[in-house]
């Protein structure tokens, strides 16, 4: 018996996360899935309809329009803060003085709440109000930078204000990449004569395979979960042209007495979750195990 | 001879280190830019929360205060003193810190427990179990709020502080079990199996010798889980009473104002104010959260 | 013998007994509620003393946000997990909505309303506003009546440019491009969903008609909706887009009203909560500024705010709801809450000579349109539709609004975005 525990203790000791994580992830999902397929208006109701809410989802411009949005943002979104969050780390990386000063100014947005960077940006972007009246006031007058109030454009002042808050925390995770990286490897490709942009590109990055899971998936679940930061910024205008999936999730939820309909777009959210991340993860926890 | 290589030696050597300088000059420049991006919303918070509204309303976005008043930021703490019913942050803060601080503690906890059992005792589908907690990372929050609720009202704790913890609990799990997970995996067994041998079970070797090499990584899921929690609004609004809400509700409640007079010098005071916990931690453990990150927690 | 004196006393003691209870018990009422800052906390501050004067136990429960947004979700939640505040601040057709899932039942403040004979102190429509199970119970309590469709002019920017305040949507084109050639913004708008339906629903009044508006907005007609007077509507909304500013898009509506102010744009239609920035800046209706109706043929666009009183249990919290429902309907309550918040009393017989300019206006205005058949419930602020009809409307309009979506297109849209919803 006491061989049994011993055997079992570390199944034993996961298995209450677990089983919190199979009630309130899986059993909630499934309870949605299940949603999806009745005639929910307000409240919960528990009549089953099938498909019939995924249909007229389908149908709705406003969801073409928010899985279009959050197609662009995610990729520019993800590529943006990736690519500034090397570009900073490798700068920083170079044994500057004040480092430990510009790591906390490039850090701290993370810690805001989005009225802060909701509010704070909107007025920023605002053509009346922030950087175009500056230029303006400047002396540039014909100086202008509307996209917050340009229907095409206002996805990419969401994409501003997104990588503002998190490019910061994917610099950190490179900069302790790049730290733990030895320094002989560097030193014996100087000694080979490799120059200092080669070694990076060819060794260093490589190296950090890792990282860059990590940062996907954090900024992944960022992007999947934009609710917050487009409502304080352009609540899904001008009119609904920056509307994402979060975002019309809730508002068919809560505002519009639409439940089922909510329901079975949290059921899309969910699928593409399963079919870009688990692949993904999956692929890179085998490597893993291999190279162990 | 020598004396014509040794300058040409000294000509490259300057043109290499004016060379060097540009490039150092280069990095400085965009380096100062890229902190113009990141500082500029603070600057313009703050700055708004030392300005009168009708500067706020006549003046443009970045001008300084023409006389700095710290009026706002005394009503956004501690209200108006007449009774007019408002909002100001003062006792939400403490309701903030009484959520945050169990549920961070116990999620770290059972992450911790649970990113040990993952990795130094391998079973068949571990890998399979792990992926299972991560996708939890991905769950939009409003998707699960209605069965949340009905949960929380089964047990009866759907209007309190016990059950946010348990909210925040719930969904930290993820995040934390992966954090200790890709932390404890880079560790080498080795130090696990000369422990085994010597006769250590389980748990004393998780007390032992794990948690005291785990410091970077438990400051990074600390550090997270507080961000996290504090910040929160959807739960914080959707299962508390009004005077035990968090402090977030309650900025929520000075800030947005339906068809009332907006004060956006008070309002930048109160998200500054309620913003301060965090900051701190990010300005004081900055040093900690790269060097736990440096230690491997989150490389996977 | 024996047996007797002890039945009597039995039922001594039974009679006593019965008797001493009800007055002891406290009221208690959580309530729902976003207004949380400025004069709207002031407003509600009346309430809640008066609630407390009664006896009453008042716990707070704000949740502020987007003319309530954050706290629909709230107030979900909460039914959802079997525990609903006493009162919540709902209005318009939702009342009868929640009432449908089953929650509002047994409509316990009934009683008070009967015992106060609310059906003599509120207009038809109103009363019908507050009636759960199919119109003949109380299970809410309004507390004012707002008008939407109000035009806010700067009177001085009007006096320059040789204008007056426009009685016909044509005569308001002609001023606005007399004002746009003398650079200033004719129209300041906040262009956020609601804003805009807001403009539109004035307009849709003034041009189709009071019974139009009631035929194409409340009863969701499918001819009025795509037909040629709804173009004809959605053409009018084009040129309004052409009266604003660049930075229309997103902007709160209070910076709007600031712009009015200042001098910097003339007009602005919004509901007469606009009154408090005027009068907060210390201007006065008449010499400073214009507060007229939106040219139409006497029509009055109404949002009643009230409180939902939903089924409970507990005596404690059962007595709170009927003792807020009574404090809610109270003449002096009602006279008070409603100075402060901009707004007229929901009670008829609260006498209006504290009131302002703009308010008494409103006052006669409303007991005309009464009469007449012009007063209608806003769509834009819920008084009107569901929310899924009125959120699919809304999507249509800004839509309409922030593009350069021909006429005919947005009428089509608007009987496809109805027609789905349905």
């Amino acid at each position: 018996m006491f061989y049994w525990l011993q055997k079992n203790l570390p199944k034993l000791v996961i298995a209450p996360s677990f089983a919190v994580i199979l009630w309130f992830v899986y059993g909630f999902i499934l309870w949605t899935v299940y949603i999806s397929m009745t005639n929910s208006k307000m409240l919960p109701r528990y009549d089953f309809v099938g498909f019939k809410q995924h249909i007229r989802l389908w149908s709705q411009m406003r969801w073409y329009t928010a899985v279009e949005n959050l197609l662009i943002f995610t990729i520019l979104f993800i590529v943006i803060c990736i690519l500034i969050g090397i570009i900073l780390s490798i700068f920083l990386d170079q044994k500057i003085r004040a480092e430990g000063f510009l790591r906390t100014i490039y850090l701290y947005p993370m810690a805001l709440s989005f009225i802060v960077t909701g509010t704070a940006w909107k007025w920023i972007l605002n053509p009346t109000m922030g950087i175009e009246k500056l230029f303006i006031d400047w002396g540039f007058t014909n100086f202008t930078f509307d996209w917050l109030v340009n229907r095409d454009m206002s996805i990419y002042t969401i994409v501003i204000a997104a990588v503002w808050q998190s490019s910061g925390f994917v610099m950190a995770l490179f900069l302790a990449g790049l730290r733990s990286i030895d320094d002989e490897i560097i030193k014996a490709a100087k000694i080979d004569g490799a120059g200092l942009y080669s070694i990076y590109i060819t060794i260093i990055l490589p190296m950090m395979r890792p990282v860059f899971m990590s940062s996907i998936v954090i900024l992944l679940h960022i992007s999947i979960k934009s609710y917050d930061l487009v409502i304080a910024l352009t609540a899904g205008g001008p009119g609904t042209s920056s509307d994402m999936p979060a975002v019309y999730m809730t508002q068919m939820a809560f505002h519009r007495s639409e439940i089922g309909l909510a329901s079975a777009s949290a059921v899309m959210m969910f699928l593409t979750v399963l079919a870009i991340v688990v692949p993904y993860l999956y692929s890179e926890l085998r490597r893993q195990d291999a190279g162990r | 001879m020598q004396v014509a290589d040794s300058m040409q030696l000294e000509a490259l050597e300057r043109s290499a280190s004016r060379k060097r300088t540009f490039y150092r000059w280069l990095l400085f420049l965009i380096l100062g830019l890229f902190g113009i991006y990141y500082l500029a919303p603070l600057y313009v918070m703050i700055v708004t929360s030392l300005k009168s509204m009708e500067e706020i309303r006549q003046g443009n976005l970045m001008t300084l205060p023409r006389e700095i008043m710290f009026d706002s930021w005394k009503t956004a703490w501690s209200g108006r003193g007449y009774a007019a019913g408002d909002v100001f942050l003062r006792p939400f803060f403490w309701n903030s810190i009484k959520m945050v601080v169990p549920a961070v503690a116990i999620s770290t906890f059972f992450g911790a427990l649970n990113g040990y059992a993952l990795t130094k005792w391998r079973f068949k589908g571990d890998n399979i179990l792990f992926l299972l907690f991560l996708f939890g990372c991905f769950i939009p929050y409003q998707a699960i709020l209605l069965p949340m609720a009905r949960t929380l009202g089964f047990l009866g704790i759907s209007n309190s502080i016990s059950g946010l913890v348990l909210v925040h609990t719930v969904y930290g799990l993820s995040f934390t079990t992966m954090f200790f997970r890709n932390y404890y995996i880079s560790i080498p067994d080795e130090m696990i199996k000369a422990a085994r041998i010597d006769g250590a079970g389980f748990f004393k070797i998780f007390f032992k010798v794990l948690l005291p090499i785990s410091a970077p990584v438990i400051v990074v899921t600390v550090i997270w889980q507080f961000t996290g929690i504090w910040n929160d609004f959807l739960f914080g609004s959707s299962f508390s009473f009004g005077e035990a809400a968090p402090i977030q509700v309650a900025l929520n409640n000075m800030v947005l104002t339906s068809t009332s007079v907006k004060e956006y010098n008070v309002d930048m005071a109160a998200a500054f104010i309620a913003g301060i916990p965090t900051l701190l931690v990010y300005v004081l453990a900055g040093k900690y959260f790269i060097r736990g990150l440096t230690a491997g927690s989150v490389k996977g | 013998m024996y047996k007797q004196v002890l039945k009597l006393s039995a039922g001594f003691l039974l009679a006593a007994g019965l008797s001493a209870s009800p007055a002891l018990a406290g009221g208690e009422a959580e309530v729902l509620h976003w207004w949380t800052s400025g004069g709207e906390a002031k407003a509600l501050k009346v309430l809640k003393d008066d609630f407390a004067k009664k006896g009453g136990t008042w716990k707070d429960m704000p949740v502020a946000g987007g003319g309530g947004d954050a706290a629909n979700v709230t107030l979900k939640a909460r039914i959802v997990a079997g525990d609903p505040p006493t009162a919540s601040q709902i209005k318009g057709p939702t009342i009868q909505e929640y009432d449908d899932e089953g929650v509002v039942a047994p409509y316990y403040i009934d009683e008070v309303a009967q015992a106060e004979n609310w059906d003599s102190l509120l207009s038809p429509q109103v009363a019908n506003h507050m009636k759960c199970d199919g119109f003949t119970k109380y299970c809410a309590a309004p507390v004012n009546i707002h008008r939407i469709d109000w035009f806010w002019a700067n009177k001085k920017v009007l006096d320059a440019n040789g204008l007056k305040m426009p009685t016909s949507w044509d005569e308001f084109n002609a001023a606005a491009t007399k004002l746009q050639a003398a650079g200033i913004i004719p129209f300041a708008h906040g262009g956020q969903p609601w804003q805009d339906a807001t403009v539109f629903e004035a307009v849709a009044l003034g041009i189709g008609g009071n019974e139009f508006y009631r035929k194409a907005i409340v009863e969701l007609d499918m001819d009025a909706l795509g037909g040629s007077t709804m173009v004809k509507i959605f053409d009018q909304m084009r040129k309004l887009q052409g009266f604003t500013d660049k930075g229309m898009p997103g902007r709160d509506w209070n910076v709007a009203t600031g712009m009015v102010m200042s001098g910097k744009a003339a007009f602005q239609i919004m509901g007469d909560w606009a009154k408090g920035e005027f009068s907060n800046a210390g201007l006065k209706p008449g010499i400073d500024f214009y507060c007229l109706p939106t040219p139409s043929n006497h029509g009055y666009l109404y949002n009643v705010d009230s409180f939902i009183f939903y089924g409970m249990k507990g005596k404690n919290k059962i007595e709170g709801q009927k003792m807020l429902a009574s404090s809610i309907m109270g003449k002096n309550f009602q006279k008070i809450f409603n100075i402060y918040k901009g707004s007229i009393p929901a009670r008829l017989d609260v006498p209006m000579d504290e009131f302002d300019m703009c308010a008494k206006g409103s006052a006669s205005d409303l007991k005309y349109a009464a009469m007449t058949g012009g007063l209608l419930p806003s769509f834009a602020h819920g008084m009107a539709l569901r929310n899924a009809q009125k959120g699919a409307i809304q999507d249509v309009i800004t839509e309409h609004f922030n593009s350069d979506m021909s006429s005919k297109e947005a009428a089509k849209r608007l009987v496809r975005a109805v027609k789905d919803t349905l």
